[in-house]
């Protein structure tokens, strides 16, 4: 019989208090199997592990177990401590005592007889335990960055500028995400395309990376350190090393369509540059607007390309890549404006979203800064801005605060005012929500500076009445009915999760929350980590949130990744999924339950690929032939804890 | 008092997300009676109809399973297959004879140590008036 030690700690009084640790000792050295055991005031401290390395040595121990705090805690310390010994770590196994024992009960006597059964549960378990060496695995040195706003700008940039290569994977014709359709940022009022631009620029000259636009990620397999991507590279129908950016072929474009830049406030034609510093700087065909590449149905552009560029027999190119880590910064949408029909939204013209009015604001937008009205070009006087549009509304909407909305319409009262100087800029609200750096001091700025009105409540209706905006509310601070005539509303709508983000999460297998965001793998303490090992998340993709919080979530993301990629091999905990290949029949019921894809069936059995078994044991619970087994939590040993943790033992 | 009927319980939890809940209810110092003895697997999703019978067979008066909320577990949906198995357990102890009572299943974050203590707090409470469980014990 193997030879067990037991060592149960005090913990000062936190265990001692209510749990009779002497009394638990004497009970565990009866124990079948125990070769030792004794108790210690801080088994943690240097002294009480020299405790236990000397006992291994000395008393010829084959495995141990310790009787403490939870094993989140202190299992590493002591799988080390034994591992010094000289034992395998596996023959190391914890008792959780405290957490879920002394720290929960009063009453010694029955807290004592509660912690003999709990350790002898784990006696019985660290019995059978194999000893196991972590699973090593090479590591591809190189990043994908999915989504190219500012998020995934920054960290396929610190990656890069870290030494690694990089593909950096955007669906649109150019990067830049909706940073590039700001027109100044709070709280600094800072030119947005200014302080993006050059960032582009570094991206598209960077010789470590790899720049795909146009392009989504198809299909993703492997594991950390080895993922296998394939990415599709949509044809743009232009060669952009041929295209010289002359514009001749927009001028002779005869189809026009909703511009997305301009959220719809002008149009574009099928043949386009996205906006003019777009990277890749180049024109696509937007073959869904086309009426067709046959010359007979059109033509025209690529009769006036001198150059040529203009290639109608482009073909979809499907690119593969092998990747070592992941980050996904996908980026925000804002609120389907089909929802959002009882603010007038897309009946009155001049009822705008932010976005829209921030493209109105912009020197580079459509008017080049003008604000005027979309209906009748007249400069608005009276200007309401609508905060917590579809957000916080868990009835109708989104339960979740969009978090920068507040700040953004702080932004666009104070842009209003300096644009035009008489006019008064409305804001109804809910709270006031300014915690950042220089924010609270920002939005008094707004009022103090520029006059802006701040009116607490909801807006009841909102309707057309002779050429203005008429806009009613309730001041819930006074009680008092509003009834403002607006010339244009500005709706701060919510942010949601980009569209299409939930089926691309579903092909990395990273998980969602309610709303549709990317989980991370702890909210405190592991935000730019989703849950899969090796992918990690950056900017609004994740939550909603402004530029320096989106910056500084893709640099730590960069960081990890760093981490991943900076080893030459990986290690892997090696409790995976084993196969009595005795017992399988090749049902194939495990292989369906696996969500890490881990199992296949090869020659009417099942294989395990232990790298990817993550050992959650589900395929164990499955098999109705007892088949397959976690290492070291196997039926047979979950059998024993029952039975010691019921006294039968 | 003295002689009050005491049932023993067996606790399944899962690793990431009740184990931690219930780690959390003992850095909270929240007070639950002591008739729990926890298990800590992996995931709810490895919890096999097996252990349920195995703790029934071996005296337990009440079984919980617990695991990360529907969508939420660690390893995205182990605790589906969870659900999915144990209300096929649950009916099967029903169609055996056992008082429906004795078999719980919850789920329990790890932010939820107050949901924890709750849960084995009335689990006690609705075993103590049905008395041992003595329909699937052993006879030895
Ligand atoms: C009206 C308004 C005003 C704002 N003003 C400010 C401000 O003044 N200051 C401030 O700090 N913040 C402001 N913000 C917030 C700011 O826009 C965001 O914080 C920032 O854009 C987030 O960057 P991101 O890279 O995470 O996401 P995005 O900018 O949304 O970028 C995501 C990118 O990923 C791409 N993508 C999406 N899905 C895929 C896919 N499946 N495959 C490949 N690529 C994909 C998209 O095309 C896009 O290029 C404002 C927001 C709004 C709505
Ligand atoms: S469920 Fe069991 S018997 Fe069926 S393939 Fe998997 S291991 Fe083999
Ligand atoms: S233990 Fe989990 S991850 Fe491993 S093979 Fe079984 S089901 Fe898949
Ligand atoms: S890890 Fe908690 S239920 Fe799967």
């Amino acid at each position: 019989m193997k030879r067990t030690g037991v060592f149960v700690c005090h913990c000062g009084i936190n265990i001692a208090g209510t749990v009779d640790v002497k009394k638990v000792a004497k009970e565990l050295s009866r124990h079948p199997g125990v070769a030792h055991a004794e108790e210690y005031v801080y088994m943690c401290s240097d002294p009480g592990q020299n405790l236990i390395t000397e006992a291994i040595k000395e008393k010829k121990l084959d495995n141990v177990v310790v009787a403490c705090c939870s094993p989140t805690l202190h299992e590493t310390t002591f799988r080390n401590t034994s591992k010094e010994a000289g034992l395998n770590e596996f023959q190391c196994e914890i008792a959780n005592i405290r957490e879920q024992c002394s720290w929960v009960h009063k009453d010694m006597e029955k807290a004592t007889r509660k912690a003999i059964k709990i350790t002898k549960s784990a006696v019985e378990r660290v019995r059978r335990n194999e000893s196991l060496e972590p699973i090593s695995i090479p590591v591809t040195r190189r990043a994908l960055v999915i989504g190219g706003g500012i998020a995934g700008i920054q960290s396929a940039l610190d990656l890069a500028n870290s030494g690694y290569e990089v593909v950096l994977v955007e669906r649109s014709p150019s990067i830049g995400g909706h940073m590039i359709q700001l027109s100044e940022t709070f709280p600094t009022l800072d030119c947005s395309q200014c302080i993006l631009t050059p960032k582009m620029v570094e991206v598209s000259k960077h010789p470590k990376i790899k720049l795909l636009t146009y392009s989504e990620v198809q299909e993703i397999s492997g594991y950390v350190g080895n993922f296998k991507v394939k990415i599709l590279k949509k044809p743009t129908y232009v060669d952009p090393d041929k295209c010289t950016l002359c514009d001749e072929c927009t001028k002779v474009c005869p189809v026009v369509v909703s511009n997305e830049f301009d959220i719809g406030l002008t149009g574009r034609r099928a043949i386009y540059i996205p906006f003019p510093q777009a990277i890749p700087a180049t024109y696509t065909l937007d073959i869904k607007s086309c009426p067709g590449l046959l010359p007979i149905a059109c033509g025209k552009c690529a009769d006036v390309c001198e150059p040529e560029a203009i290639d109608y027999d482009m073909k979809p190119d499907i690119i593969e890549e092998d990747i070592g880590a992941i980050i996904v910064a996908t980026g925000y949408d804002l609120y389907d404006k089909g929802l959002m029909a009882e603010y007038g939204y897309g009946k009155y013209l001049d009822v705008l979203d932010g976005l829209q009015f921030e493209r109105l604001c912009s020197a580079s937008g459509p008017t080049q800064g003008k604000i005027i009205r979309p209906s009748d070009h007249k400069e608005p006087k009276e200007v309401v801005f609508i905060q917590c549009v579809g957000s916080r509304d868990p009835e109708l909407h989104c339960a979740y605060c969009s978090k920068i909305c507040c700040m953004y319409t702080a932004k666009h009262a104070m842009l209003y005012k300096h644009h035009v100087p008489d006019g008064q800029a409305y804001i109804f609200y809910i709270d006031i929500r300014s915690g950042g750096k220089g924010y609270e001091e920002f939005v008094q700025r707004a009022v103090e500076e520029d006059g802006v009105l701040y009116l607490r409540g909801k807006v009841s209706k909102i309707f057309e009445d002779k050429g203005k905006i008429k806009v009613w509310g309730v001041d819930t601070l006074t009680g008092k009915d509003i009834e403002i005539d607006a010339d244009m509303v500005v709706l701060a709508t919510a942010m949601r999760p980009s569209q299409g983000a939930g089926e691309l999460a579903k092909k990395l297998k990273i998980a969602m929350d309610k709303d549709g965001f990317l989980s991370e793998a702890h909210p405190k303490l592991r935000p730019v980590e989703s849950v899969t090992p090796g992918m990690f998340l950056a900017g609004a993709a994740q939550a909603p949130k402004d530029i320096p919080e989106a910056v500084a979530q893709a640099s730590g993301a960069a960081a990890k990744a760093v981490a991943i990629l900076s080893q030459e091999r990986l290690f892997h905990a090696p409790t995976v999924a084993q196969v009595n290949l005795n017992l399988c029949t090749g049902c194939g019921m495990c292989v369906e339950v696996c969500p890490y894809v881990s199992l296949s069936l090869k020659d009417g059995k099942v294989e395990v690929n232990e790298v990817l078994c993550e050992g959650c044991g589900t395929c164990s619970a499955t098999c109705l032939r007892a088949a397959i087994q976690v290492k070291n939590l196997t039926p047979l040993q979950v059998h024993e804890m029952i039975d010691a943790s019921l006294g039968g033992r | 008092m003295a002689d009050e009927f005491e049932p023993k319980i067996v606790a399944f939890l899962c690793k990431w997300c009740s184990s931690a809940g219930s780690d959390l209810a003992g850095v909270s110092r929240m007070q639950y009676p002591p008739n729990v003895i926890p298990i800590t697997v992996m995931c709810s999703g490895s919890m096999s109809p097996l252990y349920i019978l195995s703790a029934f067979k071996k005296g337990a008066d009440g079984v919980l399973v617990s695991g990360c909320h529907p969508g939420d577990c660690h390893y995205i949906k182990g605790n589906f297959y969870a659900r999915r198995r144990i209300a096929l357990v649950k009916k099967l102890l029903e169609f055996i004879g056992l008082e429906p009572q004795r078999f719980q299943m919850s789920w329990v974050s790890a932010a939820e140590g107050t949901k924890y203590t709750q849960i084995i707090k009335d689990f006690v409470e609705e075993l103590k008036p049905i008395g041992p469980q003595t329909k699937l014990r052993r006879s030895s």
